[in-house]
């Protein structure tokens, strides 16, 4: 018998199983129950907790026009969210490279990673204010004859509101990872490229681009699963309103478990929200396996 | 195709370093021309101007009969080879030679009629569905150099492409440039601080030396292989072209009736006509201290080349290098050794100091090797005094040498 290895890799199991394995279980087997999270005495209710979800809840899933609700929102937000995050990333990473005082101009996009996302949402609350005298955004509309606008009030623009936020506030994560992929690129292959008779575009599509695509691959999942977990922005500066209209997957969990003190139906959307999670770990997973075996 | 014409370019970097000079080369149509010097001699900034990777300070650059100073790489129509392949990573061997051909909207029945006839002659057709990681080195050489062919570009740039081959395959790949060039009559421009490989490419070869104060320009010399290795026109030159380096001693002539010695040490050589006659006002400089150099390979032993009192030398081998077919016999002269500005230059490009040569001087011969060479033995030398040089200690240049422009036209 082999028992050797177990015994080395005893404590790690030991931490997985204690720390992830049984929550994850725990949660499965909560979402079969109705109740609250310190009311012991929870009736077994099947799959009713699902169906109810995906039946009867508009503020998870909406049948009808406008969409706004947990599950469209969360989509919007991995699109959108992701999109937005490479796409600032990218264009502060690579023209900060091209200036002289780029360490400033990074500096100054990596601040908000600093600041805590809590301070960032009530920051980013103030500015989309509709006063002028404390809205940002307001204020400078209001220069050019226009608004006020609710940017969090008004159920057509509220997820894009925080989403810009949210964009904000992880640039700065995705232009350090993306800058230092710009770095390292070969500064030969873009000159091949130019003498090739590629203009400054073509060579940044079509040859720098190219070579950073496990870099991005890793932003973009590491973007798609915090859109999907998002909690702290929509909480502090919607709480998912108005009405629930700005209310994502995430945030939804932490609701329905802490807020409406339903730990059976919020373990439920935990549940449904692991399985629009894994196949993504999983293919990502296997990205950098390939990427260690090349 | 196309004549590359530059007029008194000059190169001024940011800081203000003056990297290149006052240069002013005319590459003919169909050329190959190399550009060979010491590293920091700007001769692949000269390279990146034509290729319009680098701005031009001052002067002017024509390709063909467009002035280029201000046009960018792409429109340039060149095509470039350069030192670390620069290869796409992502591409296959394929869409790296095609790329260049797809930007400029080349029919597709074009661009693989040309990626096929390019990778039939660089023997690469089995790799073209290859990414480059899949490529060892000379491979990867030959994708780079096939990028380029498929161009068909007005001029090939090459920055050093052998550099990184082992030495067996750059002298295969050596034999490859030769024959491509040979049949595709591009007018090329190489750069490589190998002077071996400079004398055995080029159609002529362009020495550069870093500019410094007192020579704000670049270009010492410019000329086929042979003129640069038979008349070169001051000690950088002489020192730096040619495998092993010329011997350089101090000496002072002496005028003997019709006749011309040259002494130094306890030597006595007499100085053939032809000596004279290459260089023009020697016969006023008798009696001062010049610099005399001599080739290794303009030697042999006096048992080989017959009996000749009045040119040879004798000589002890203290370290001989057996080539098989020659061998090199190193001896010590007792003269203080030759250290000039140009000497300087050359020897710290070797990575040694003036220092390091102590305050003897290093003189080399070469004999055949049927001669038997026992170490620590003496051995007479003959030398052949109608291929002396002589050089003044003081500005480096060939005694009645051409001017400075005149070398560089």
């Amino acid at each position: 018998m082999r028992w050797r290895p177990w015994l080395w890799l005893a404590p790690a199991l030991i931490l997985l199983a204690v720390f992830l394995v049984w929550p994850v279980i725990r949660t499965i087997w909560i979402s079969f129950h109705s109740g609250s999270i310190i009311n012991p005495t929870r009736e077994f209710v099947g799959l009713e907790n699902y169906q109810e979800l995906f039946t009867n809840d508009p503020a998870f899933i909406k049948y009808d026009l406008p969409p706004w609700s947990a599950l469209f929102n969360s989509a919007l937000w991995v699109g959108l969210f992701t999109l937005g995050v490479i796409a600032f990333g990218l264009l502060v990473g690579v023209l900060a490279d091209k200036v002289k005082y780029e360490k400033t101009a990074k500096a100054i996009v990596f601040l908000p990673l600093v600041v805590s996302f809590t301070a960032a949402s009530v920051v980013f609350r103030l500015v989309y204010s509709t006063d002028p005298n404390i809205g940002l955004i307001n204020a400078m509309l209001g220069l050019i004859g226009f608004g006020p606008v609710a940017f969090l009030g008004e159920p057509n623009l509220v997820n894009f509101a925080i989403i810009g936020a949210g964009i904000w506030v992880w640039t700065a994560l995705s232009m350090t990872i993306l800058a230092a992929s710009y770095k390292a690129l070969p500064e030969e292959t873009h000159e091949a490229a130019a003498v090739d008779g590629a203009s400054e575009w073509q060579v940044f599509w079509r040859v720098s681009l190219p070579q950073m695509k496990g870099p991005i691959i890793v932003v973009a999942v590491t973007m798609i699963i915090n859109a999907l977990k998002a909690v702290d922005l929509v909480l502090i500066m919607t709480t998912g309103g108005p009405g629930f209209s700005s209310r994502i997957v995430g945030f939804t969990v932490y609701w329905e478990i802490f807020n409406n003190n339903a730990a059976g139906y919020g373990s439920a959307v935990a549940v449904v929200l692991l399985v629009m999670m894994a196949p993504l770990m999983w293919w990502q997973m296997r990205q950098i396996r390939a990427a260690e075996a090349r | 195709m196309a004549e590359i014409r530059m007029d008194d370019l000059t190169k001024i970097y940011d800081d203000g370093t003056l990297a290149v000079g006052e240069f002013t080369l005319t590459i003919e149509d169909g050329e190959f021309l190399v550009l060979v010097g010491p590293s920091g001699c700007g001769k692949s900034t000269v390279l990146r101007m034509i290729a319009g990777l680098e701005d031009i300070t001052r002067g002017e650059m024509h390709i063909g009969d467009n002035l280029v100073n201000d046009v960018t790489p792409k429109d340039r129509d060149i095509a470039m080879v350069f030192q670390n392949y620069a290869l796409y990573p992502h591409m296959t061997v394929r869409d790296n030679m095609a790329f260049g051909l797809k930007l400029r909207k080349t029919p597709k029945d074009e661009i693989r009629r040309r990626v096929a006839e390019a990778a039939g002659i660089l023997e690469i057709t089995d790799l073209l569905d290859r990414k480059p990681k899949a490529l060892s080195g000379g491979q990867r050489q030959r994708v780079a150099m096939g990028r380029a062919i498929v161009r068909e570009p007005a001029a090939f740039l090459m920055d050093e492409p052998l550099s990184n081959l082992d030495a067996k395959l750059r002298v295969q790949m050596r034999a490859e440039l030769e024959r491509i060039h040979n049949r595709l009559e591009t007018t090329t421009v190489y750069v490589t601080h190998d002077q071996v490989e400079a004398m055995t490419l080029g159609d002529r070869v362009a020495v550069l030396r870093a500019v410094s104060p007192a020579r704000p320009y670049n270009l010492q010399q410019v000329g086929p292989p042979h003129e640069l290795f038979n008349d070169p026109q001051n000690l950088f030159v002489a020192g730096f072209i040619g495998s092993p380096a010329m011997n350089m001693i101090y000496a002072r002539l002496e005028a003997e009736g019709e006749d011309v010695w040259v002494v130094f040490g306890d030597y006595r050589l007499k100085v053939d006509p032809r000596t004279l006659e290459r260089h023009p006002g020697l016969e006023n400089r008798t009696n001062e201290e010049l610099v005399m150099g001599v080739r290794p390979t303009s030697m042999e032993a006096s048992v080989i080349a017959g009996p000749d009192p009045d040119r040879t030398m004798r000589i002890t081998a203290e370290v001989d290098e057996n080539l098989g077919a020659e061998v090199f016999v190193h001896h010590t002269l007792n003269l203080r050794p030759v250290i000039t500005p140009d000497v300087e230059e050359l020897l710290a490009d070797a990575g040694q100091t003036p220092e390091s040569l102590g305050d003897t001087t290093e003189f080399v011969a070469r004999i055949s090797s049927d001669v038997d060479v026992t170490k620590g033995e003496q051995l007479d030398v003959v030398i052949d005094t109608r291929k002396l040089f002589f050089f003044d200690p003081k500005s480096g240049s060939r005694i009645g040498a051409r001017s400075a422009t005149a070398a560089a036209g």
